[in-house]
C-alpha cells in the first residue's frame, strides 16, 4: 500500500488558501451599501443573465463572486434553506443571521474536508424594520465569517475598494447616488471605467410590502445614474 | 436546520418529498376508509370566478361548516398565489389551506431559483399535479377542489382553470364556480354574464351570484351586516392581483340585498 506523503497542516491550509485567493481575485468585485431606502447592491457583470446579485427571501439577499457554477450552488441552497424554513415555521422566522452561520459552516468544512476549496466569496445581507436593524455579513472561501455596517466589499479588489469608499461612503445615501458611488467605487477597484450596459444592481427596499428585493433594469440604471449627476 | 447542497430541481415540492417527507400535507390514513360521519372537518364551500374586461375577478363566501355547524363565519377561501395569478378553494378547509400554502411556495421558488416566472399554463399545470396527489384523501372524504385565476401576461388576458378531484384541468372560456352552493352561483352568472363587463360590473355579478347561493345553500354564508363580515374578493389583472377594497364590496352587498327588501 503506497503511503500518502505527509503534508504538515498549515502548510496544506496555507496552499489551499492561496489557490481559493487566486481564483476570487480574477472575479470582479460586488459593494453592498446601506442608505436611507435600505440597502444597495453594485456589480459589475458582463452577463445579463448569470446574475450575481439574487433575492434569496422575503428581506434578506445574496451576492456571489468567484466561481459562478459554486457560488450558484450556494445560492440556491440558500433560497431552499430559506423558503423550507418559511414555510415550516413562517416568512417572520427566516434571518440572514442563521443564513449566514449556515453557509459558514458549509463553505468551512468544504475548505478543510474537500480537497479543492470553494472560490468563492459571498454576502449575505437583510434590510430591518429601521436602520439600525439592518445586518451584513461577509463570508470568505475558509468559512470564515464577519459582520459589517455601512458598506462591505467582496471580491478581488476589495480592499482598494474599501479604502476608496472609507472617505466617500455616508449614510444618507439616495438610491441614486448610492448606485453612482458603486460604480465609481467599482472603476477605483479596477482602475479604468465601467460601462453602465455592465452594471448588476439591485435593492432591497425597506418601503415595499413583502418581497422588498428588487433588480433594476438597464433603462432603470442609465435614468437613475442620468439624475445623480444631475445632483451632483 | 442545516444547508443543504444536493442538487434538486426548481420545485419545493420535489424537494421536500425527497429532503423532508415530514413537512408534506399527507392526509389519507392507510387502510380503512374514513366514513363521513367520523370526524367531519371544517368544509369551506362557495367560490367563483369571472372574467372582466381588465382581467378575472375571483370571490368567495367566508362561512365553513362542520356538518350542520358552522365552523368558521370569516374564513379566508381566495388567496393571493403569485404577482399575477390567485386561487380559490372549497373542499376539506385544512388540506385546502395547506395546498394554497405550499402552492405559494412553490411559485416563488421557482422564480427565485430559475429567475423567470412560470407561465400561466405551468402554475395552473403544477396547481392540477397538487390536486391529484391529493386523491386518495379526497377518496376518504377530504376533497380538495380549487379554482385557479391568473392574468395571462403572453396572452395578455386573464384566464380561468377548473379542476376535478383527480387533478383533471379544465379552462373556463368565461366563469365557473364550484363548492356546495356552487351550482346556485354558476346558474345566477350563467344568466347575468356577459362578456366584456367592467370590473365593476363583473364585481357586482360576482357578489350577486354568491348572494343566490348563499341563500339556497345551507352552507354558503351570506353577507353578514351584523358583524360586519362581507364575501372576499380579488382581481387578477395586467397590474397584479389586488384586493377589492371591503368598503365596496360591502356598499355592494348593501345595495344587493337593499333591492331584495320588501
Amino acid at each position: 500500500m503506497a503511503i500518502p506523503f505527509y503534508v504538515a497542516p498549515d502548510q496544506m491550509v496555507q496552499d489551499k488558501a492561496e489557490y481559493a485567493r487566486k481564483g476570487i481575485a480574477k472575479g470582479k468585485s460586488i459593494v453592498a451599501m446601506e442608505s436611507g431606502m435600505g440597502i444597495t447592491l453594485v456589480a459589475e457583470n458582463p452577463s445579463a443573465s448569470l446574475n450575481k446579485i439574487s433575492e434569496i427571501y422575503d428581506r434578506i439577499a445574496f451576492a456571489g463572486v468567484g466561481k459562478y457554477s459554486e457560488f450558484e450552488n450556494l445560492r440556491k441552497a440558500g433560497i431552499r434553506y430559506a423558503d423550507l424554513k418559511g414555510y415550516a415555521y413562517s416568512r417572520e422566522d427566516v434571518f440572514s443571521k442563521s443564513l449566514a452561520n449556515a453557509y459558514s459552516e458549509v463553505i468551512g468544512n468544504i475548505f478543510t474536508r474537500e480537497i479543492k476549496p470553494l472560490e468563492v466569496e459571498i454576502l449575505v445581507v437583510e434590510v430591518g424594520e429601521t436602520p439600525e436593524e439592518n445586518q451584513m455579513y461577509r463570508i470568505l472561501f475558509d468559512g470564515s465569517i464577519s459582520d459589517h455596517h455601512g458598506y462591505v466589499v467582496i471580491g478581488g479588489q476589495a480592499d482598494k475598494i474599501s479604502q476608496f469608499l472609507r472617505d466617500r461612503f455616508h449614510d444618507d445615501l439616495r438610491l441614486a447616488e448610492a448606485i453612482k458611488l458603486g460604480k465609481e467605487a467599482l472603476e477605483a477597484g479596477q482602475g479604468g471605467p465601467i460601462r453602465e450596459n455592465t452594471l448588476e444592481v439591485a435593492v432591497l427596499d425597506r418601503a415595499r410590502p413583502g418581497r422588498k428585493f428588487r433588480r433594476f433594469s438597464a433603462l432603470d440604471l442609465r435614468e437613475l445614474l442620468a439624475k445623480a449627476s444631475l445632483g451632483s | 436546520m442545516e444547508l443543504n447542497l444536493t442538487r434538486h430541481a426548481s420545485s419545493f415540492y420535489d424537494f421536500i418529498r425527497v429532503e423532508h417527507d415530514y413537512l408534506l400535507p399527507r392526509f389519507q390514513v392507510p387502510g380503512e376508509i374514513v366514513t363521513s360521519s367520523f370526524a367531519q372537518p371544517p368544509h369551506g364551500t362557495t367560490i367563483l370566478a369571472l372574467k372582466c374586461l381588465e382581467g378575472v375577478i375571483i370571490a368567495a363566501d367566508r362561512q365553513a361548516t362542520e356538518g350542520y355547524q358552522v365552523a368558521s363565519r370569516h374564513i379566508e377561501k381566495v388567496y393571493k398565489a403569485d404577482e399575477y395569478s390567485a386561487i380559490a378553494i372549497a373542499g376539506a378547509a385544512g388540506p385546502c389551506i395547506e395546498m394554497v400554502k405550499l402552492f405559494q411556495v412553490e411559485l416563488e421558488h421557482y422564480e427565485k431559483l430559475e429567475g423567470e416566472v412560470l407561465a400561466l399554463e405551468g402554475k395552473a399545470n403544477k396547481l392540477a399535479q397538487m390536486v391529484r396527489q391529493n386523491l386518495p384523501a379526497a377518496f376518504q372524504g377530504l376533497i380538495v377542489i380549487p379554482i385557479f385565476a391568473g392574468y395571462d401576461l403572453r396572452k395578455n388576458e386573464g384566464r380561468i382553470f377548473k379542476y376535478d378531484v383527480t387533478g383533471g384541468r379544465y379552462e373556463e372560456s368565461d366563469y365557473y364556480s364550484t363548492g356546495s352552493g356552487g351550482k346556485d352561483a354558476r346558474n345566477t352568472l350563467k344568466k347575468l354574464f356577459r362578456p366584456g363587463m367592467t370590473r365593476e360590473q363583473a364585481v357586482r355579478l360576482a357578489l350577486e351570484a354568491l348572494l343566490d347561493a348563499s341563500e339556497e345553500d345551507v352552507a354558503t354564508g351570506g353577507p353578514d351586516p351584523v358583524r360586519g363580515i362581507y364575501p372576499s374578493v380579488k382581481i387578477v389583472a395586467q397590474t397584479g392581483t389586488h384586493d377589492l377594497p371591503e368598503d365596496e364590496i360591502r356598499q355592494i352587498c348593501e345595495l344587493l340585498l337593499s333591492e331584495r327588501r320588501r
